[in-house]
């Protein structure tokens, strides 16, 4: 129910006062509403849930993650030898 | 898709996995607090890649499966008046309540609709000035600022046919009661990253500090749900008890400030039932005095229902985390996904409907390891 589906915003225009997206999910095109990310722009990753984007996605945060359990996985192997076919 | 494909990279994976082999050195049991999560868990079979000393612990956060069955009941009452378009997510129309769920009552003539977003159903009020629309809002604080925009547009717009019945439920209050319980056999928590995406995590700092319990923000893919678990077990392991956020990409601590604020305006903290566990008390929200011209329960006048739940079913003790589902006698046998006995089995993010989808019917298969 709390599913939350990135997309990259690549058009954003107004409907009814609201500040709305069409938002790209993969090939799949949706209208979000951007109400509750008022800052986000073209070319933004949000997160989206039932037709809301809750939150712009921090991608050199994310870069930054996948890049430290990268490195921490080398580092396990390293720590225990013999244990990389477990 | 980007931002998911690489939070399910196998190598990650199978290295998170042999970290956590390498740091438990005792039996510990973590609790996962959203059914999303439980599904990704058991869709990927996470429970494989972890020691047998980690057991994981299947939580509460299910809206669909923890809504009421009087609710249930009153939706059906209000779809069959004449003039009325009940709608709501997909999930909620195939919910059994005391006779029938919703689309049967489609089938018998009322008017009953899916809808992607809340905002659909004003759209469709907007639409239908000649017909009253109810929106069936269930949801925890992930869903909730969406359904209050709904509102929240209809009075600017002036939309005077469009109404909620609300059933908002929260996460902390339930993590508490689960805490607070004296047979409580959570010892982490992977807390609900959506969840925290609108509301932050500070609420998780004080109930990790109050109830001396780790808690980690997680995400929804198999390596965010992994990099929780070992970051609890860390936790567990050196005697630390904090919370902390394995999802920094689309959690902040202070949340979603924008959305607080619409939540806050458009409704009141409220007690709330919880379909297993009971009430619970100020774990939900409730239209408030601003908007209460469009609860739905104050515009049509449904009496209350009587209900009846199933003496077999123990989804209560399963959302508690203290049993599984293949300790239910009736599970996979009177329970199933097509005839639900109780919470646990009527959502497809439920603890019981999970299992079933992903086979996990067998206690030597699934159960032994636990033993």
């Amino acid at each position: 129910m709390c599913l939350a589906i990135p997309g990259r915003i690549e058009q954003v225009f107004e409907a009814d006062g609201m500040k709305m997206g069409k938002v790209d999910f993969a090939g799949i095109r949706k209208s979000v509403c951007l109400e509750y990310s008022p800052d986000a722009v073209c070319g933004d990753y949000v997160l989206v849930h039932v037709g809301f984007a809750i939150s712009v996605i921090d991608q050199e945060e994310a870069a930054r993650t996948l890049a430290i359990l990268r490195t921490s996985g080398e580092l396990g192997e390293l720590d225990t030898p013999g244990s990389g076919g477990q | 898709m980007k931002f998911v494909d690489e939070f399910r990279d196998l190598e990650i994976a199978q290295s998170l996995s042999s970290q956590i082999k390498q740091t438990a050195t005792k039996h510990w049991k973590i609790m996962e607090v959203c059914g999303g999560q439980t599904h990704t868990i058991l869709q990927y079979g996470l429970p494989d890649l972890l020691p047998p000393t980690i057991e994981l612990l299947h939580g509460p956060g299910c809206p669909v499966c923890v809504t009421p069955l009087e609710m249930i009941n009153k939706a059906i009452a209000i779809a069959t008046v004449a003039d009325v378009i009940m709608c709501s997510f997909g999930d909620m129309l195939r919910v059994p309540g005391s006779e029938g769920d919703l689309l049967q009552a489609r089938a018998h003539g009322a008017d009953v609709r899916i809808v992607y977003s809340p905002l659909d159903a004003l759209a469709l009020a907007r639409r239908n000035p000649d017909k009253r629309i109810v929106f069936f809002a269930v949801g925890f604080e992930t869903t909730a600022p969406a359904n209050a925009m709904s509102v929240y547009q209809a009075k600017k717009l002036g939309v005077e046919n469009f109404f909620l019945l609300c059933s908002h439920v929260t996460v902390p209050p339930v993590m508490v009661s689960i805490l607070q319980a004296a047979n409580n056999q959570v010892q982490a928590f992977l807390g609900p990253g959506h969840v925290c995406s609108v509301m932050g995590w500070s609420e998780y700092e004080h109930i990790s500090r109050h109830y001396q319990i780790p808690i980690v923000i997680s995400g929804f893919e198999p390596v965010d749900l992994l990099e929780g678990i070992l970051l609890c077990v860390r936790q567990l392991e050196a005697g630390q008890t904090h919370a902390e956020n394995q999802y920094a990409r689309a959690v902040s601590r202070q949340g979603n400030k924008v959305a607080q604020d619409i939540l806050m305006e458009v409704f009141d903290v409220s007690d709330r039932m919880w379909r297993g566990l009971g009430t619970i008390p100020k774990s939900g929200y409730k239209l408030s005095h601003a908007f209460r011209k469009f609860d739905a329960e104050r515009e049509f006048a449904v009496e209350a229902i009587s209900t009846q739940e199933s003496d077999q079913c123990i989804s209560g003790q399963i959302l508690r985390g203290l049993k599984k589902p293949f300790h239910c006698s009736a599970f996979g046998k009177e329970c199933s996904p097509e005839h639900p006995l109780g919470a646990t089995m009527v959502s497809s993010e439920g603890t019981c409907a999970t299992y079933y989808k992903f086979g996990k019917h067998d206690l030597s298969a699934v159960g032994a390891r636990q033993q």
